[in-house]
């Protein structure tokens, strides 16, 4: 009877540990909802921050960090597609791949606030950017190109070997087969890892204080010249993030209302980062769907 | 024809004399073909984008080597002193890294103990115990806690476990214990849901097998399920500590910010990350001070391939 006993038991006391972590997991996810839902409303969403008063939005500051997704995105999807392709095609089994392999790994274990340093030293200062945009989306290029490439060459890994086959059987060229049939076969996987690091790029924080900067000057929505200093399109301008919108009220305490400044704008990064998976998911099904026909 | 297989038959060198010679038609017969040429340009261009990203990485070291050394190069500062001294004092000209070491050290480890058992109980509920149907509900779930930004975990330890723990243990609440709980909060959803995919990667031939032979379920998940995923799930410890070891913001806004030796759990006191957050920006580049603090981003450099090292041989290792 005894390990019979023990199972009972055993299925008890997981269950248990696990229904309390749970618990506590969502208990936490309802509470960032719960404090912060009730401050979004779409003056909170469309008015500019205010530095020393309460009753400011957060318009700029999301501008910011959407806009810095595209433009990381803009930078980091072809090379890391280039990059993948020749991981996954071309390249040999040698010690020069495994090397490289080994770099990309390194690289996509650094901690943020390292590659965010590295930026500041690099572009801030050498290249001369100040702290802009620009700035910020190359260091963000950096911390997303190593998850963009691994998630880019699973993507191509998984299109069978024999479709590549066939396309050289007809006497397509290595390039035209991988354009032609293996890209198009890894669509699906490697828009779902496009989406998934944009989520991450949309909420780093570390990395962009001294490199996007921390301020966010005021912008003019209907200038649309990127070379324009006010256009709110120009690659050169400061630009606080949401995320580090967050930190920043917090830790400096000028804004009265931080906590509702900062529960609201948790909740946007939430529902945010919620959206951006939920569609990852969507599109993965609808592909799925497409290809099982 | 005579000619044609004269010049096949002679030295290699009439290969090249021929071009000048023959018609057309046999030259684009050898030139190489759009086809070859674009094989080429694809190739360049994606060997190139992969010689650029290694390229980065090579550049990025050089820079945090060389700017990290200058303390003890240009400053003459000692390693010894900077490694072993408990007194940070940038305005009196005292780098004494150790309390931000240990602090690092830990709240990764700390976190990282707590997180296990609960990520490994959580795993084995939803992989062994619960219907399926959880799982599928659970996994978006635990894939948004995942991707929620360390700033948003920060922030909820600033504004609830803070004040919370100040209640609890007096004082302002700030410190390592505050730090555990958001790291801990951080990376138990990323080490859960690598020990589910490790859990569910045993063959379920061992818990058939297992099950054929009348053992229960308990013993089959802590007899032959849990050993055989056991290196996927150090590895999924290692790899929330080297994520917790790096985390900045989060840890920053709920540590107290104090360069001192940390006396206890409560006490306020400041990692590696945390002072250089609060460092940079407040230092004139190239004076000692600032270069203290690119010793301690090196110092973290070092840590992170440190953790990646582990990493690797826990994985190579365990492979069953």
């Amino acid at each position: 009877m005894r390990p019979e006993k023990t199972d009972k038991l055993a299925t008890g006391l997981i269950l248990l540990f696990a229904g309390i972590t749970g618990l506590a997991v969502l208990g936490f996810l309802a509470y960032l909802l719960v404090t912060g839902l009730p401050h979004v409303s779409w003056h909170f969403l469309l008015s500019p921050a205010k530095a020393f008063q309460s009753g400011g939005g957060i318009r700029d500051q999301l501008f910011n960090s959407l806009y810095l997704v595209v433009l990381t995105m803009l930078v980091s999807v072809p090379l890391a597609l280039c990059a993948a392709i020749y991981l996954s095609e071309y390249a040999a089994q040698n010690r020069l791949t495994a090397a490289i392999r080994l770099a990309v790994e390194v690289l996509g274990s650094l901690p943020s606030v390292v590659i965010g340093l590295f930026g500041y030293l690099v572009f801030v200062l050498q290249f001369g950017l100040d702290f802009s945009l620009l700035a910020g989306a190359l260091v963000l290029t950096i911390l997303n190109l190593p998850i963009l490439t691994r998630s880019f060459e699973d993507a191509l890994q998984q299109v069978p070997a024999l479709q590549r086959q066939a396309g050289l059987g007809l006497g397509m060229s290595k390039w035209r087969v991988t354009t032609k049939i293996v890209l198009p076969g890894a669509l699906p996987g490697t828009i779902t890892g496009m989406i998934l690091s944009a989520g991450r790029v949309f909420g780093e924080a570390a990395a962009l204080i001294y490199t996007a900067g921390q301020s966010a000057p005021a912008v003019d929505y209907g200038n649309w010249n990127p070379f324009s200093p006010t256009s709110f399109l120009n690659p050169l301008r400061p630009a606080e993030t949401l995320a580090v919108h967050i930190w920043k009220v917090n830790s400096e305490g000028l804004v009265p209302d931080a906590r509702a400044v900062s529960n609201g704008a948790a909740a946007v990064l939430i529902i945010t980062i919620l959206l951006f998976n939920l569609l990852a998911r969507l599109i993965g099904y609808l592909v799925k769907r497409r290809f099982a026909k | 024809m005579d000619e044609l297989n004269q010049s096949f038959e002679s030295k290699p060198t009439a290969l090249f004399r021929r071009k000048k010679k023959v018609p057309q038609a046999f030259d684009r017969l050898l030139a190489p073909s759009a086809e070859t040429r674009q094989e080429w340009g694809g190739k360049l261009v994606s060997c190139l984008a992969i010689l650029l990203i290694g390229g980065l990485v090579l550049t990025l070291f050089a820079f945090l080597i060389n700017k990290g050394l200058a303390l003890f190069t240009t400053n003459k500062f000692s390693l010894g002193e900077f490694l072993t001294s408990t007194d940070w004092r940038p305005s009196h000209h005292h780098y004494g890294a150790l309390p931000m070491i240990t602090t690092s050290f830990a709240v990764t480890v700390l976190a990282g103990v707590l997180a296990l058992p609960l990520a490994l109980v959580s795993a084995i509920a939803i992989t062994e115990l619960l219907p399926n149907w959880v799982y599928r509900v659970l996994q978006p779930v635990i894939e948004l806690l995942v991707g929620i930004p360390s700033v948003v975990y920060g922030y909820v330890g600033l504004t609830v476990i803070v004040p919370q723990l100040g209640r609890m243990f007096g004082g302002t609440g700030f410190g390592i214990l505050a730090a555990t709980c958001v790291l801990f909060l951080m990376i138990l959803p990323t080490m859960t849901s690598m020990t589910i995919d490790n859990l569910r990667q045993v063959p379920k031939q061992y818990r058939l097998a297992s099950a054929g032979l009348g053992a229960t379920r308990w013993q089959t998940i802590s007899r032959v399920v849990v050993p055989s995923a056991k290196s996927g799930i150090l590895t999924a410890m290692v790899f929330g500590m080297a994520r917790a070891f790096g985390e900045a913001l989060a840890v920053q806004m709920v540590i107290g910010n104090a360069a001192i030796m940390p006396a206890g759990l409560m006490s306020s006191s400041a990692t590696l990350t945390s002072v250089l957050t609060t460092g940079i920006g407040n230092t004139v580049m190239g004076t000692v001070s600032n270069n203290a603090l690119w010793s301690l981003a090196l110092l973290l450099l070092l840590m992170s391939l440190a953790f990646n090292l582990v990493l690797r041989l826990i994985s190579r290792k365990g492979v069953r």
